[in-house]
């Protein structure tokens, strides 16, 4: 049966320490890598819209020498004649030998793994999971902080549909000393099932408050999260909570030194343009080291050594 | 009130009173071709009253679905007239095909062709999880 990687709890503690040791390593020896998946073929099937997540992968699998195939669209693939995921990925399984799907309905790489031989990656079920997305947020912290324990870390703004969001509570629980601090709107906060999980069940602390200044002083990790429009049924709810939280450089100057801002993209407004000079802001380091571990991800899930 | 006693068959004991209806319904013996009494209102010196369901089969009961409605029900197995078996019921770990994922942003409510699968994530709330999104779903009020 093949390997996937459907949530993030796929992968115990020591594969992902080991992951972000290979992409520690591509960054520092590209050349070594360029030829490691020569003649394998990625297959990007991308049933909703993505630019980072898809391009990452693709530039990834380009990174080591394979190639890629796929679609960026549900309407350009045979989801639009009524095909089930379930079929369209068993076909292009076919003529792949790894697979990367986004999917607007949640648990549906679940479903395509149900009939597919071939390592399925989840690069994004709706607001279910994106754990490519966490091992890119596991990678910054560690490049940032040096370790990925004893830290206090703050997520900002959409907790309750920001996959991103879950998936990284659900990897830092399982690391020692960390503080979690959970700022939103009400309407917004993290699932209760998330907290049960991850924290409670487990013992671990954390704070929820609707007043980020507050905390500010309080973290090492500062992880901002975008109101997404499209996760919303309800234009009005979306209209009235879009804009609960805005980071722009006066809300930092309590701030620690060495906080790191965190940010899965694309933001909108909740992170002011002039916040991108602060040395502190990290996500656009962020996305340039999607790119590596997806390319030690692809790695592994092949079973290629290099 | 006399109902026969059966030979070979089932008898679903300590129903809740007044839901035997329901369970009728959720087995589907309705579909049976043999006799099936329904018997409303027994006395019970645990319960005040019950129900009971006798079925002159030896049909194979779903133990999940029962179990997931009313875990305190107990299932006889009824041999020659003499009583072989009487099965405890627990709440299911996993159900297939008993409840629905009601988040519209699950796959499973687009592709009706997939089986709903949950599975219990918290005992004493019976709560049970969709193993596709994780949508938690309590069981119904029973």
């Amino acid at each position: 049966m093949a390997r996937n990687l459907i949530d993030i709890v796929d992968l115990t503690v020591e594969e992902i320490d080991e992951l972000i040791a290979v992409a520690e390593d591509i960054i520092e020896n590209p050349v070594k890598y360029q030829d490691a998946c020569a003649h394998k073929q990625l297959a990007t099937l991308f049933f909703e819209p993505s630019t980072r997540t898809r391009l990452s992968f693709e530039s990834a699998m380009l990174g080591l020498g394979g190639s890629v195939l796929g679609f960026s669209a549900a309407s350009s693939s045979s989801t639009a004649k009524g095909e089930t995921v379930g079929d369209t990925v068993r076909t292009v399984g076919c003529y792949a030998d790894i697979i990367a799907m986004r999917h607007p309905k949640e648990g549906a790489p679940i479903a395509a793994a149900q009939v597919c031989d071939t390592p399925i990656i989840n690069a994004g079920d709706g607001g279910h999971c994106h754990p490519t997305q966490t091992l890119t947020d596991l990678l910054t912290i560690h490049r940032e902080k040096g370790r990925l324990d004893n830290f206090t870390v703050g997520f900002c703004g959409d907790l309750k549909f920001g996959r991103t969001v879950h998936s990284l509570v659900n990897a830092l629980s399982r690391y020692e000393g960390i503080n979690f601090v959970f700022i939103s709107p009400v309407e917004l906060k993290l699932p209760r099932y998330v907290k049960e999980e991850a924290l409670k069940k487990k013992g671990i602390p954390y704070t929820q408050t609707t007043d980020l200044e507050s905390v500010m002083s309080d973290l090492d990790i500062l992880y901002m999260t975008r109101v997404q429009r499209e996760r919303f049924f309800n234009e009005e709810d979306y209209m009235r909570l879009k804009d609960s939280y805005i980071l722009n450089p006066e809300k930092l100057v309590n701030a620690k030194p060495d906080l790191s801002i965190l940010h899965p993209l694309p933001r909108v407004n909740e992170i002011t343009v002039d916040v991108d000079k602060d040395p502190r802001a990290a996500y656009w380091r962020q996305v340039a080291n999607g790119k590596y571990i997806r390319m030690a991800l692809i790695l592994k899930l092949l079973g290629i050594e290099v | 009130m006399n109902i026969d006693s059966i030979h070979n068959g089932v008898v679903l004991d300590h129903i809740k009173a007044g839901k035997s209806m329901d369970i009728y319904k959720y087995l589907h013996l309705d579909e049976l071709d043999c006799s099936v009494a329904i018997i409303k209102n027994v006395r019970s010196g645990r319960m005040g009253k019950k129900d009971i369901i006798k079925i002159d089969s030896p049909v194979e009961v779903d133990l999940d679905v029962l179990g997931y409605i009313d875990s305190n029900i107990t299932v006889n197995i009824i041999r020659d007239g003499v009583r072989v078996e009487k099965k405890h019921l627990e709440l299911p770990q996993k159900l297939v095909n008993i409840i629905h994922c009601k988040n519209p942003r699950c796959i499973t409510t687009s592709e009706s062709q997939l089986d709903a699968i949950f599975f219990l994530s918290n005992a004493e709330t019976h709560t049970y999880r969709c193993a596709y999104c994780e949508a938690e779903e309590s069981r119904k009020k029973f």
